[in-house]
């Protein structure tokens, strides 16, 4: 594929044909937890896709430049952890700093993102697939889009889902497993728009 | 200590504490694997071995470590085992290694592995942090195991490869694709959901 567009191919491929969560059950924890009010998935929505686009190109140079010459690949789970624990205090401490309101907006939800599991598997996933530098920025930042696509998704079935009459056994998890498989299945309408590796 | 503190150590996880279906922990990074049966033991063996021995060793230092840095120091010793299971599996098993491909890492991020040090291997000894460690990841293993089971036998008619079910078997190709993933741990849930608040209301 044309080298100019393959990273477009990728960006759009992560959104919807490879969603992170639908495709690959990235990020489970925080988007069946957070998921019940459509604000509150908003915000960690775009937190995650901001620490994503970010941290995956900052793995690649640090992959490239410092694990690969030194022929330390296999410290990469570690040096991948600490960048993005490094990067999720910084932003925090930054963002406390110079504006308040989006601290109180965004900034519960960081501590969270350090453990979602979409961001290490987008680092990992890059290494794979042996993407290029372009390429692995708009990979991370269209998982983060897919993902915040997902949970804003839920949140807003979520919130009708309220006075839906559910099981008992079904409750809470349950049913969001459900819906998820759902849109799971409306996903894969889109296979076959955009085929990547 | 008491031989019975062992034992309640360990069946606790297997039953009412499931970590998957109670707690809702960890299913992220293994439920991608559950197509085929094989993937999924090669995965919670690996996440066995990484629970226990991690909470084995930070049970050891557990008093050496300053209270600060604790998340940081956990997850180094996490890494460092799942390293060592990731350097294991290439080594011996490579086509494995590739067919996981970083779901082995992501073993890091698995909530199961972490919860278990903060709530159980600080307060406890090494022993029984051990025992804890591999029961809670044996809980996880064995849901993971079913789940796989009816996801490969269904999706492909197949057990660990060898066929199963007849040419007259009509494979449920939804099975092993993504949604089949979600559908079956719902459905799993439910069943053990229902069951338990059916014994709950006899008492």
């Amino acid at each position: 594929m044309n080298e100019f567009l393959f990273p477009l191919a990728v960006f759009f491929a992560a959104i919807f044909t490879n969603n992170i969560l639908l495709t690959n059950y990235l990020g489970m924890c925080s988007f069946l937890s957070v998921s019940k009010e459509l604000e509150t998935s908003a915000g960690l929505g775009i937190a995650v896709t901001f620490v994503l686009a970010v941290t995956t190109a900052i793995n690649w140079i640090v992959y490239h430049f410092l694990l690969v010459p030194f022929q330390l690949e296999y410290l990469r789970f570690i040096v991948f952890i600490i960048v993005i624990a490094a990067f999720v205090q910084l932003i925090e401490m930054v963002i406390e700093r110079y504006s308040e309101g989006l601290y109180f907006a965004l900034g519960i939800f960081l501590p969270l993102i350090t453990v979602n599991c979409a961001i290490l598997g987008v680092s990992l996933f890059m290494v794979i697939r042996e993407y290029s530098f372009i390429t692995s920025f708009f990979f991370g930042l269209g998982s983060g889009l897919g993902w915040l696509l997902a949970i804003l998704a839920m949140a807003g079935i979520r919130q009708r889902l309220r006075t839906a009459k559910i099981p008992p056994g079904l409750e809470g998890a349950g049913i969001a497993l459900i819906i998820a498989g759902f849109m799971a299945m409306a996903f894969m309408g889109f296979s076959g728009m955009i085929t990547i590796s | 200590m008491a031989p019975g503190m062992i034992k309640k150590t360990f069946l606790a996880p297997l039953g009412k504490d499931n970590p998957v279906f109670v707690q809702i922990l960890g299913i992220c990074s293994t439920l991608a694997v559950t197509n085929k049966l094989e993937n999924t033991l090669v995965m919670t063996l690996g996440v066995m071995f990484t629970t226990a021995l991690s909470s084995w060793t930070i049970s050891i230092l557990r008093k050496a470590i300053p209270s600060r840095i604790r998340m940081m120091v956990e997850t180094m010793v996490i890494a460092t085992y799942v390293i060592i299971v990731d350097i294991a599996l290439k080594a011996y098993y490579p086509e494995m290694w590739k067919q996981l491909g970083p779901y082995v890492g992501l073993i890091i991020t698995n909530c199961i592995v972490m919860g278990r040090i903060e709530a159980f291997a600080l307060q406890n000894k090494p022993t029984l942090s051990l025992v804890d460690g591999l029961a809670s990841g044996m809980g996880y293993a064995y849901v993971l195991l079913i789940i796989a089971f009816f996801r490969e036998l269904l999706g492909t008619g197949t057990l660990f490869g060898i066929q199963i079910l007849g040419s007259w078997w009509t494979s449920w190709a939804i099975m092993i694709m993504p949604p089949g993933g979600f559908f079956m741990l719902a459905i799993f849930m439910w069943i053990v959901r229902e069951a338990i608040f059916k014994e709950g209301s006899h008492e």
